[in-house]
């Protein structure tokens, strides 16, 4: 394999492996939001708000693999 | 950066921004251009609006009073100072129009129609006037910097270089020192995903687009558009929205541990 080829499959992998726990952690950040919601209805708005910040700061994770990614790509 | 091509026809997915020519060896992008198309736009609408405000308000002033209201309660209610709102709210509120301005502006159609061929090492390639601004790294990192800076000036303006850096640099115990050092690359780290995060969001959504219009050309682009515009909005809400909390917790006083 020549440097290319690794690098290539450097970004997938690093990419890849990690979005698995953002991933997992939006899952459970949206379940719990929305049991909340159901069990009170009144106050959504305010927990979406919040379910979105949560979000926000999981999804940054990912946002850094990616990061990596493009860094073991063309760095 | 690079091309990558989809398939042999090519549509062709850009990392870099169109450039449409040099202004004093400066690359005048067709994404900074269409920052600026925005600034005066939103410029004119501010100023015509003023002019038409009335005391008996019109249906599209009650809907952006109601809108800017709701807003300014929102932001009054997470800082719990109205005082503080005031200070804070023009600057969370630009950033959260410009954004999701921006966000639209490049979903219209014929946004990427109009442009122009160059010639460029032996190669015509066509560059469009305008382009979808957030696609460009380089404008969400100017609008990370903006909140990035507002925020640490802020935290220094209000509790003084000495408090403000103690909860970044803190001898008190080793495990408020290493406590300390974790907080100050987390703050740092916020650049990136500031940033990245607007950058990844859009770039994806356009690149999604281009995508299903090349392949299915009819119907189907039509609810990921609807899907990209519900995406620009909350992009942009979510940039504004956490500016809005790093700055509270910029002003809240350090724990001692």
């Amino acid at each position: 394999m020549d440097i290319e080829a690794i690098k290539v499959l450097g970004m997938a992998l690093a990419v890849g492996l990690g979005m698995i726990g953002p991933g997992i952690g939006i899952g459970i950040l949206v379940s719990k939001a929305l049991e909340a919601i159901g069990r009170n209805p009144e106050v959504s708005g305010r927990i979406q708000t919040n379910m979105f910040i949560g979000i926000a700061f999981t999804e940054a994770l990912a946002i850094f693999a990616i990061v990596v990614g493009f860094i073991i790509r063309f760095g | 950066m690079n091309t990558a091509h989809a398939a042999s026809e090519g549509i062709a997915i850009h990392l870099s921004a169109p450039v449409l020519g040099h202004f004093f060896g400066i690359p005048l992008t067709a994404t900074l251009l269409t920052t600026w198309v925005m600034i005066a736009l939103l410029l004119v609408f501010a100023i015509v609006a003023k002019r038409r405000l009335a005391m008996v308000p019109s249906k599209t002033q009650v809907a952006v009073e109601l809108f800017v209201g709701g807003a300014f309660d929102y932001v009054a209610d997470a800082l719990e100072d109205r005082e503080l709102a005031k200070r804070f709210f023009p600057l969370i509120m630009s950033i959260f129009v410009f954004i999701f301005a921006l966000n639209v502006i490049a979903l219209l159609p014929g946004v990427d129609a109009l442009g122009m061929w160059k010639i460029e090492d032996g190669l015509s390639e066509f560059v469009p006037f305008l382009h979808s601004a957030n696609t460009d790294l380089n404008i969400p990192i100017a609008l990370a910097l903006i909140a990035f800076f507002t925020v640490e000036v802020t935290g220094i303006a209000f509790l003084g270089v000495w408090k403000y850096g103690s909860k970044f640099i803190n001898f008190a115990s080793p495990l408020a020192f290493v406590i300390g050092i974790i907080e100050l690359f987390s703050e740092l780290a916020r650049l990136v995903s500031f940033s990245f995060r607007l950058f990844g969001n859009i770039f994806a959504g356009k690149t999604l687009i281009l995508i299903a219009i090349f392949f299915v050309p009819f119907i189907l682009p039509v609810p990921i558009l609807a899907f990209e515009l519900f995406v620009g909005f909350i992009q942009a809400f979510i940039f504004a929205v956490l500016t809005l909390f790093f700055i509270k917790l910029a002003i809240a006083e350090p724990e001692h541990h």
